[in-house]
This record gives structure tokens, sequence and C-alpha cells, in this order.
């Protein structure tokens, strides 16, 4: 076995320090070491999204990076959207639009969905459907994800003037 | 059509486990966590068809950090004919076993072989790769002719006729004079190519084999009973000696019934004294687990001048995988299940072939049946001039209508979803344009039965808490918690549902055949039904009075009248807890109908399909959440778009999967896709208090001969084989 490697983070606006082989994946220390198992584990090789987290300023496929390249990061997870029991207003709108019905595609989608939301406040449905297409939903056709990422937007940013 | 009104059916009310899916707090099976827990790893067989001539763990049993290994060796000896039940088929017990883990030869490309725990995932990789096998390489064969032809490799010893498992076969009329009396006769052969159910969460299960003897397995299973029942038979001890707890479950559309880590982890724990982990990587669930069967079908329909059908033959080849079971037998009864035809011949074939043991997959087997049928009315309403959905019409299936494997319909949707259709803004919308094509088709599937329990127990503060067993793929704690409601005269939000394990809660069958709602729904309604029995007589006992009425959630005599809240809080004066059960093993399930239009744009360069616009049109019977019916409506088109259109299993002459990931088997993703519109027709089925069917299945079965439909009257060519992808059209 090897070596463990000592990484200091930010996870959802807390100091987070961990231990992880050199090996072990983002995703799996998020999981396995760390404890937050909200986000998901789909395919392993950066295809389903499932795995989707915030990693500093951009989104990434958290099975495709390893955990020692999280040192000094600041990482948000499906656990940090919401505001203590407050939904964020996209979890408020996947409910809402009934837009999971397994759910396990739901944390991938979520996190996507708000770094669009930060870059294109009132995203067309085209926009939504480009930006959501490295996340696989097996189960809904998607017709209500978008609906619900579009509601949000309203929600949050007001009708598109 | 219903009259009935409700207070909460119908309505959409938020689902009971939506904050925790959208927080990350559900616990979904790779999220448990135990104390000393192991994780277990598989080794797979690379050839499709070997004997095993040497098999040697030695090596990895010494590695460092390895708590156990075992090989189908490690199992009890196996009675050679015993069946397992496993709710959408039975299973013969060597089948399933040998599929668990290879014994003497192995049968596909991702056969298990052999599998270890270790301290983590990484070091059982590392000790699976120390495992080893000789392997003498056997012929193999891949499709369902090749294995039916003289000579060809056989898989099994001693099954029907050579790799043929089974024949099926449905008559009714007179077939000569039925095809004589038709005007117009079409006979195509459709082919299908093996597609996987694609649920995003992979296979999983984490067992402990206590010292008592007991083993308890934490799993996504889409029927936790038959996960203990399979699991038991597979280990050889008696079922209560299995606690299966079901975790949350990410997606299964019928793969996820059968059994294939739950044993393997009960028998690695057994040897480790620990808890032992397994998840399936992507390739794992790709090439190890049940996809669905590809398929011959050979129809050949007549059909009068008048647009009556005077005679339908077909002849069905499905490939069942390594094992037998490739749901050749519903794709057979459900052939021309849409119609009313006097003469009939229908000949179904199980064939096992080199590939991955079939699973089921959303109304299994009529998918690949339909595509024939639906593409052949299509032909022959051409040739005849008559718009295709009025060719549907004049045959379509009605209540009394005997379908050729036997049964007569009850009441049945048919003439309704199709007049929906016929009626819908999209089916009356002009095409957009060159290069496009519009088809329709229609489908059928069963909904089955199957037995459910269910308790509830009343809170003194009027809400109920409701113990089912049901696992909830997607809303069904709403839907069964919303019938419990309406009995109640409560809100959905006042019934508490919790999903608990096989040692808390009567035999409950699995997720699907489109059953839960409907018959879990029926075992809810009885035990709500129970507790108003129960209450009454406390109301009768505080008024003093023989006759309590109960009517929308108000008990009442005379004078007296208390709310269901009211008296809920005076249980503990009257007697006590009042709890509520009802096991159930309903006859009455309801066929459900469903039909799609769709419109496509083909780019005549390229190949590429774009799908402009989709209507899916289903009969619920009644839709207890209209929100999740729409969303199985959606789930199941956009599946069936994607078999239609792109999915297959990729296979090189030796039987390799060579596209087992989901790059290159490639899923619909959101930019594939436009907005599903969606028509819910309500057609109450009999069996059921509210009249439901159920609408999990019947939504797959049109997308592929509607697809088919809309790319002949855009090219102009038909297309004989699914996936009907880029190459294919431009190969023409
Ligand atoms: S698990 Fe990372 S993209 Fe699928
Ligand atoms: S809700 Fe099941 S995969 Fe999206």
């Amino acid at each position: 076995m090897a070596l463990k490697v000592q990484v200091q983070t930010t996870i959802n606006n807390e100091p987070v320090q961990f231990l992880c082989e050199p090996r072990q994946t983002l995703l799996e220390c998020l999981r396995d070491v760390v404890g937050l198992t909200g986000t998901k584990e789909g395919c392993g090789d950066g295809n389903c999204g499932s795995c989707t987290v915030k990693l500093g300023d951009r989104i990434v496929t958290s099975c495709l990076v390893l955990g020692v390249e999280a040192e000094g990061e600041t990482i948000t997870t499906v656990e940090g959207l919401a505001h203590g029991n407050t939904l964020h207003p996209l979890q408020k709108a996947f409910l809402e639009h009934a837009a999971l019905q397994c759910g396990i595609c739901t944390p991938g989608f979520l996190i996507a969905a708000d770094a669009l939301l930060q870059k294109h406040p009132h995203p067309t449905e085209d926009q939504t459907r480009f930006w959501l297409s490295n996340n696989l939903c097996r189960c809904t056709g998607y017709d209500k994800i978008i609906r619900a990422v579009q509601a949000a937007a309203v929600e949050i940013n007001g009708a598109p003037q | 059509m219903s009259v009935t009104t409700y207070n909460v059916i119908g309505t959409r009310p938020i689902r009971h486990d939506g904050a925790d899916k959208v927080t990350g707090r559900a616990l979904y099976g790779a999220d448990l966590q135990l104390a000393r827990m192991v994780h277990g790893a598989v080794l797979r067989s690379p050839h499709a068809h070997a004997r095993i001539l040497r098999l040697d763990t030695t090596k990895a049993a010494a590695h460092p950090g390895v708590f156990a290994v075992v090989t189908a060796a490690d199992f009890p000896p196996a009675p050679t004919d015993k069946i397992v039940d496993f709710g959408e088929g039975d299973t013969l017990l060597s089948s399933l076993r040998g599929n668990i883990l290879a014994s003497g030869k192995v049968l596909y490309s991702g056969h298990a072989v052999a599998a270890v725990a270790a301290v983590n995932a990484h070091v059982a990789a590392e000790a699976v790769a120390l495992i080893e096998v000789d392997y003498e390489p056997l012929p193999c064969v891949l499709t369902a002719p090749a294995a039916m032809a003289p000579g060809a490799p056989l898989l099994h010893e001693g099954l029907a006729n050579g790799n043929v498992a089974e024949y099926v076969r449905h008559e009714i009329g007179d077939l000569a004079a039925g095809f004589a009396a038709a005007t117009v006769i079409v006979e195509r052969e459709l082919n299908t190519a093996t597609v996987h159910q694609g649920y995003i969460e992979p296979q999983n299960a984490t067992a402990f084999w206590s010292s008592d003897g007991r083993v308890h397995i934490w799993c996504s299973t889409q029927g936790s009973f038959v996960a203990r029942d399979a699991s038991a038979a597979v280990l050889d001890i008696p079922v209560s000696q299995v606690r299966v707890t079901p975790m949350e479950i990410g997606g299964g559309f019928g793969g996820k019934i059968n059994v294939y880590l739950e044993p393997v982890a009960a028998l690695l724990s057994k040897k480790a004294g620990r808890p032992v982990k397994m998840v399936m990587s992507r390739r794992d669930v790709f090439t190890g687990t049940g996809p669905t069967p590809g398929s011959r079908v050979r129809v050949k329909i007549g059909v009068d001048a008048a647009g009556k059908i005077t005679a339908a033959q077909a002849w069905l080849a499905y490939e069942a995988g390594a094992y037998p079971g490739a749901m050749v037998g519903p794709g057979a009864m459900t052939v021309f299940a849409c119609y009313d035809i006097e003469n009939v011949l229908i000949e179904g074939f199980d064939v096992v072939v080199n590939k991955p043991s079939t699973a089921a997959y959303r109304a299994p087997g009529a998918p690949n049946s339909a595509l024939a049928t639906e593409t052949v009315l299509d032909e022959i309403a051409e040739k005849l001039g008559i718009d295709p959905l009025e060719l549907r019409l004049r045959n379509a299936a009605k209540e009394g209508t005997r379908r050729a494997d036997g049964p007569r319909y009850k009441r049945i949707g048919c003439v309704e979803v199709i007049e929906a259709m016929k009626a819908s803004a999209h089916y009356n919308a002009p095409l957009p344009g060159p290069h496009c094509g519009r088809g329709v088709a229609i489908g059928y599937w069963f909904n089955i039965g199957l037995p459910s329990s269910a308790t509830l127990s009343v809170n003194a503060d009027g809400t109920v808490n409701l113990i089912e067993g049901s696992t909830d793929i997607g809303g069904s704690r709403t839907s069964l918690s919303m019938q419990g409601a309406e009995v109640l005269g409560i809100r959905a939000e006042d019934v508490h549902p919790t999903i608990v394990d096989t040692d808390s809660v009567g035999y409950t069958g699995v997720t699907g055949g489109s059953r839960t709602t409907f018959a879990t729904g029926l075992a809810v309604y009885e035990a709500a039904q129970d507790v108003v029995t129960q209450m009454k007589a406390r109301a009768a006992t505080l008024w003093g009075t023989k006759e309590v009425e109960f009517s929308n959630g108000t008990f009442s005599s005379g004078s007296n009248s208390f709310s269901f809240a009211q008296l809920a809080a005076q249980l503990g004066a009257t007697g006590g807890p009042v709890v509520g059960s009802a096991a159930v093993n309903p006859r009455g399930a309801g066929g459900s109908i469903a039909g799609l239009i769709i419109d496509l744009k083909v780019d005549p360069e390229t190949g590429k399909t774009d799908v402009l616009r989709v209507t899916s049109v289903q009969d619920a019977g009644k839709a207890i959440h209209p929100a999740y019916v729409e969303g199985q409506m959606q789930g199941g088109t956009a599946q069936g778009i994607g078999w239609a259109l792109n999915e297959e299993y990729f296979m090189d002459g030796s039987g390799d999967m060579r596209n087992s990931s989901y790059l290159d088997y490639r899923m619909p993703t959101a930019l594939d896709l436009p907005m599903i519109e969606t028509i819910i027709v309500e057609v109450p089925n009999p069996g059921h208090p509210f009249g439901v069917r159920g609408v999990g299945e019947a939504n797959i079965v049109p997308p592929l001969p509607a697809v088919a439909n809309a790319l002949y009257r855009a090219i102009g060519r038909r297309l004989h084989s699914v996936p009907m992808n880029p190459a294919t059209i431009l190969n023409l």
C-alpha cells in the first residue's frame, strides 16, 4: 500500500484536511475518506457527470481528478448547495418540477446547473441542453430537468429582460 | 371515463424523499460505510466461450491486504433442476449460480470467474490480477441465427434443441384462409441489437455473514424479497437467514431484479469475517450484467380493402445470452397485442449465445416485436392509402378482444390512445421542411400483480406512518402515500412512508412490471380501509353508538363528528394505537397501451438524425401523481429513441464488447432530445379501486417503430435494423 499524503482543502466553506493515497481520485476522497457521499459515481471515466463538483471556479468530473490535486483548493459538493435548512432555488425547482426519478444523477446536475446559472443568468433551452450534455440521466428524458433549471433561473435572477 | 373526484389523487405533491435526494443525504448502495468493512472485486473472463482448465488463487490470497478469495467451488453443491422465481420470470438455479460465478466453462466475455475481498478496492483489483486461469478457448456464437444453424457450437448440454432453450407457439383461427382474404400482404424481417438498460448507478452489494449464521445484505435492488430469496437459494440457506436492506436505487428498468454481487459478497464475508462491499465498474455493468436481447423478428400481415387485418404471422428469435430466458415469451404475447385479429400464428425461439445473460428491460421483449408489426402496418397503410392511425383504429383491440396467447381483454384503452394521438396538436401540425419525417406507432404491455404488503400506524397528531417494501425508483413513496391519504381524507404530506428491510414488512414483489403503484398501492388502500374500520369502532365507543359514517376525512354519527386528526388524538383514551395492515396478491392488473408521434430530420450529408418533436401518449388508467406519470412516459420515450437511433453492443468476432463505456455506448444526452410532450389517457382499470394500470413500461414500446416509420418518411427508404444510426442511413 502506498504511503498517504495529507491534503488541505476547503470543502463547502469549511476547512478540511484529509489523508489519501496518491492514486485515489478526488471522488474517492470525497466519498470514502471525507464521508461526503452525495457526489455519485456512475462511470469512473468522465462520461456520466454524476460526480460533478465545483473545484475552484470551474466544474470538474471528480473521478478524473486526483485527491492530491485538490491541495489548497476550494470545493463545492451537493451537500454545500443549501443554506442550512433552506434549499438552493435549484434544489427547490428540481422538487417542484419532479426533475428527478431515481435521483442518482441529481447531485451532478445541480452542481452543473448552478455553474450554468452563474455564467448565463437566463440560459436559453439550447444553452441549457448544451451545458448539461455532460450529465447523463437515464430516467427522465431531461424534459423536467431543463424546465426546473429554467424556472430556477427566473427564481434567482428574475424574469429575463 | 371516470367522473369520480379526488382530493389527493391527481395532484402533484413534492415527493417525500425529495429533500434527501437533492441535498445528497439519501443513501444509495455504494454510500454505505460499515465498521471493519472491506472491499470486493471480481475477476472476469476475457473469452466469450472457453473451458476453465486451471484456476489458481494462491498468489491472490497471499497478497498483502487480502482477506478472502472465492470461486464457484465455494458454493454448496447445486440441485440441477431447482427453479427460482425472479418476479418477471423464473430462473433455473444452476443458471443463476453459473452466471454469478462460472464453473467449468465461461460463456461470455465478462463472465465472473472469481472474487477477492481486500482492505480497499485498489488492493482488491491488484489481487484479482494475480489470479491465474488457464482457458481452453472454444468457438463462440454471437447471434440467434448462427446459434440455431446446424453444427453451431453448443453452450449447454441438455437444452431442448441445440442452443434453442424454449419454443413458444400461439395460434388462433385459420391462417391460410385469413391471408387468402387479404388485399395487401406485407412480410418483413426486423433486427435489433443488444442494448443495455443503462441505469446510472452501477450494481452494488454489501454483505455481512454474522457468527449467528444470518446474512445481512444491503444492496440496490428492484426487489428486496427477490434479492433475499435468490441469495438464499444460491447460498443454500433458508430465506429467513437472509435479511436484505434495500438502499436507495439509482435506476433499474428491469436490470436490477437479478442478483450478481449479493451472494458473492456474502461468501467473501463468511470467509473474511467482516462486512464486504462490492461495487461494479461501468465496464462490469455492461459486460457482466444482463442487457436486453438482440432479436430477429419476421412479421407477415394481410389486410383487406376495408383496412381490416385478416391474418398475422410472426416468427421471433431472441438472444438469451449465456443462459435461457430471453423474454421471447412476452415478445410473442405482445407482437399483435394491440389488435383484434382472428387468424394468428406466432412462433418464438429462446436462443442461447455467447453474450451476457439477458435481463428484463422495461416491457421486456415487446419493443423488439412491436418494431416489426408497427413498421409492416405502416407500409400497408401507405399501400392502401389509409392514414396510419386510422388503420390502427380500425383494428384496435377492445374489451373482449382475444389475444392469440389466450386471454380476453377486460376494459382497455387502445381506441382512446389512438384517438388522442389523432386529435393531438402534434399530429395535426405541418412538418417543418425537407428531409423531415413523421412516424407513429403504438405498443402494449401487460402490467403485473404479484404480492405486496403495507402497514399504516396512526399518530396522535392525525398523520400516519406507512411501512412498505417497494423500492422507490421514481417517486413511488409518494404515489403510494397519496392512495392512503385519499382513503383517510388527509394530505399526502400527512403520510410518512418508510421502505424497510425484509425482516420488517410482509412479502412484497419487485418494483417492476409497472406494478408498484397498482399492487402496493392496493395494499396501502386496503391497509387504510383497515384503519378506517378500526377508527370507526373507536368513534362508536366514544359516542356510544353503533353506526359511524366516514366520508371525506370526517367520522360522523348523528350530530357527532370528528375529523381524522380529532379522532386520532383520542386513540390513547379509546384503547390505544391503531395499526392497519394488508397483504394483497391482486389478479386485476390492467394492461397499458402507449403511442408515440415523432418528427425527425435527417442530414443527407452526414446521416445524422435530429429529433424535432415528440409526443408520448399512454393510458395510465388513473394517474395518481401526474408529474411522475409524465416522467415515466418521458423516460421510456428517451430510452426508446436511444435504442432506435444509436445504442448497441458493438461486439467483435471474438465476442468482446468494444464499446463498454458511456463514451462509446452513447445514450441520449440533453442535447440529443427536445422537450417530450405527454398526453395521459385515463381509461380506469376495473381491477383497482382508483383505476390504476401502471405506467412504467408500455411507453418504451412505440419509439422503435415510430422512429423507423419517421425515418422512412424523411429519407424515402426503409431500414430493417436497429440501431438506425448515421452509418446505416448513409450506406443505404
Ligand atoms: S463518475 Fe465521473 S463522470 Fe461518471
Ligand atoms: S433521475 Fe435517475 S438517472 Fe436521472
